[in-house]
């Protein structure tokens, strides 16, 4: 079964013990860990990730790759694999019985770099991760490095590291345990890891099948083939099928798996034509917790070791590769840049903030597919029955909220409004929006800004800057992080401003996006989250940001 | 302030009590159940005030678990 080869990566000898600790060590290269190591590396930081085995994740996991992730991705530079090889989609369907009620559409209008969604196997995404690391002097991948204990002081993290030639130890000035639900780094210390526990069962068969179905996401409640539950299918790479069949509480596992079960429903799905092999087959249910603290002195947690949600909505590995993303840039200013470790502190309250937000979903979505008392599947079903002939009651059916960005609305390095003047527009805290944009040659808003400090100024004609003030802004620098200065115009009318990089709002999103007027400003963070914005170029206002950024908070 | 008219607000009062209880006429336990949680979501969505609708719900949760 299974048409991937799955790839042997090589072991490696430990090294000889070295007297200074490692800058970062990373427990786990799943999604969350390798995109945390590549990112480190493109800001100069060098990690060494340890994995206990030497290849991808086993079976299938997660498919559902949001754009946030590709857009991170695209700097790190695996998205265009990803995209190649995957199935790109943005419109999801759910059907009620035999009938259409309700389509959604998640890029509803043009001028994104990236889909909403691709859809392609774990195993395949962290297969062009590790090959991307490998190519990268400043990561240290060791397969077959094994963490078995962990230790910590004020300053420092220490593991024991188990490997076929013996044990070893290992001292790192910060350690991120990216190793999964079961985090042996988190057992380690024992630290809780609390949340809800679902009885549902569900059954994955991933199966090889030609098809002509649509690039959509199709969900069914009460399907002729399956008429007591929900179905969830998805296409893949390869031609591979993803179905999803909710089985309920009192299902036997024994049974469901027995292949002539599986393909008793398959055919009634697909009807007495189709052919199809056997990809992937599994059994689960699910839960949803987090930790209390993703950041434990030196020991800090990202991705499904920090927390899990269920797979409804695509949350779990787009919400850890987001994890990466807020703290690559962080440790990176607090290595290179001796910034606080007050910086990680915000790092753990933003992260949480947000994984308590995917729970929140994930978990209303859950309690519509799967009610869990009798009032609440009376109410799941008056809306399903509604919703042919009601609008409104199609925009209550939740088969899944899909993977957003998560807003930071309370973070200490949010800087307050200071004008009351803002219509629809990214507030601090917020993910800044693509847009399409002409420089020499056409990028996109997330090329311009990302992975570095932006400062976005908005003009009608480049001329409106001032050359002082251009001037004053370009002497802004934020350590060894870079800063980009984007001067974003309706109309270039001058020439070049040293130190700027003049782009112009080809469709008019830029600024229609951000709600943007002549002197506009927003100072974005490397991972592309607004952090202050001004009806007014103040280069003072935007000195102090950056301070703040760099000071994990106000001063 | 409070936003749920909890006054008289209907004009015939007992025409609208009993179109509610007749439109039940002939249907199971069940199937009440199933129209009574429609007819929720229908007014709740007609309201639209997330403030009265609380208020709404707190009042009824009240009214049904009173003694
Ligand atoms: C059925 C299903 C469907 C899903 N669908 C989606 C989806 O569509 N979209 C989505 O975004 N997410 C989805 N998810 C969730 C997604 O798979 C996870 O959130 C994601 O894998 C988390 O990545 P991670 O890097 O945190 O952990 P993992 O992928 O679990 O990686 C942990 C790594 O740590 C290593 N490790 C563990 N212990 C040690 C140790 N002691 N020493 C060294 N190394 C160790 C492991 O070998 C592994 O490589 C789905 C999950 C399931 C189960």
């Amino acid at each position: 079964m299974g048409s991937y080869t799955y790839p042997r990566y090589p072991y490696r000898k430990p090294p000889p013990p070295g007297d200074a600790p490692v800058p970062v060590a990373i427990v786990g290269a799943g999604l969350v860990g390798l995109t945390l190591a590549l990112d480190l590396a493109l800001k100069g930081v060098p990690s060494v990730v340890l994995d206990e085995d030497d290849t991808v994740s086993l079976g299938s996991r997660s498919i559902c790759q949001a754009r946030r992730t590709l857009e991170i991705w695209h700097r790190l530079g695996v998205a265009e694999r990803v995209v190649a090889k995957g199935v790109t989609w943005d419109t999801g369907e759910v059907n009620l019985r035999d009938r259409p009620v309700y389509r959604f559409d998640l890029t509803p209008e043009p001028g994104q770099r990236f889909p909403a969604f691709v859809n392609l196997q774990q195993y395949y995404c962290e297969q062009y991760l590790v090959e991307r690391c490998l190519e990268q002097p400043l990561v240290d991948l060791r397969f077959r490095h094994k963490v078995v204990g962990v230790g910590r002081s004020a300053d420092r993290a220490y593991v024991d590291v188990e490997t076929p030639d013996g044990n070893y130890a290992l001292t790192a000035a910060w350690l991120v345990a990216c190793d999964g639900v079961r985090s042996s780094v988190r057992r380690a210390l024992d630290l809780p890891f609390e949340g809800e526990v679902f009885d549902d069962q569900f059954l994955i068969a991933d199966i090889r099948m030609r098809t002509a179905l649509p690039n959509v996401r199709k969900f069914w409640f009460h399907p002729p083939f399956h008429p007591e539950h929900s179905v969830l299918l998805h296409r893949q790479a390869d031609d591979v099928l993803r179905v999803d069949f909710q089985l309920g509480r009192g299902a036997d596992p024994e049974i469901e798996k027995k292949p002539e079960n599986i393909d008793r429903r398959l055919r009634a799905m697909f009807g007495p034509d189709a052919a199809w092999d056997h990809e992937w087959i599994s059994l689960y249910t699910f839960s949803c917790r987090t930790m209390r603290r993703y950041v434990e002195g030196r020991v800090v947690f990202a991705g499904d070791a920090a927390h899990v949600v269920s797979p409804f909505g695509a949350r779990g590995g787009n919400g850890g590769v987001a994890d990466a993303d807020n703290l690559g840039w962080k440790l990176a200013a607090v290595l290179r840049d001796g910034a606080p470790d007050s910086l990680i502190g915000t790092y753990g309250v933003e992260r949480l903030a947000a994984a308590r937000e995917n729970i929140r979903q994930s978990t209303r979505s859950t309690d519509f597919i799967a009610p869990k008392f009798p009032a609440s599947r009376v109410f799941r079903d008056a809306t399903l029955a509604l919703a042919h002939d009601v609008p409104f009651a199609r925009a209550l059916v939740n088969s899944g909220r899909l993977s957003r960005p998560v807003a930071y609305e309370t973070s200490p390095l949010n800087i307050a409004d200071t004008s009351t003047s803002w219509g629809v527009a990214p507030a601090p805290g917020a993910s800044f929006p693509d847009a399409p944009l002409d420089g020499n040659g056409p990028t996109s808003m997330i090329e311009a800004v990302a992975g570095r400090f932006a400062i976005v100024v908005f003009v009608e004609r480049t001329g409106e800057l001032s050359p002082e003030v251009a001037a004053a802004i370009a002497a802004l620098d934020a350590g060894s992080l870079p800063v980009a200065r984007l001067l974003v115009t309706r109309d270039i009318d001058s020439p070049d401003f040293p130190g700027w990089t003049i782009l112009e709002d080809i469709g008019n999103l830029a600024f229609r996006r951000c709600d943007a007027r002549r002197f506009t400003t927003f100072l974005v963070r490397p991972d592309q989250h607004v952090a202050g914005r001004w009806r007014r170029i103040d280069p003072a206002a935007l000195a102090d940001g950056l301070r703040r950024l760099l000071a994990g908070g106000p001063a | 302030m409070s936003g749920l008219k909890t006054d008289l607000n209907l004009a015939r009062p007992d025409d609208v009590y009993n179109a509610i209880v007749d439109a039940h006429k002939g249907l199971s336990p069940a199937q009440s159940e199933a129209m009574n949680a429609a007819l929720v979501l229908l007014l709740a969505n007609h309201v639209g005030d997330e403030a009265v609708i609380a208020e709404a719900l707190a009042a009824a949760r009240r009214a049904a678990t009173k003694e």
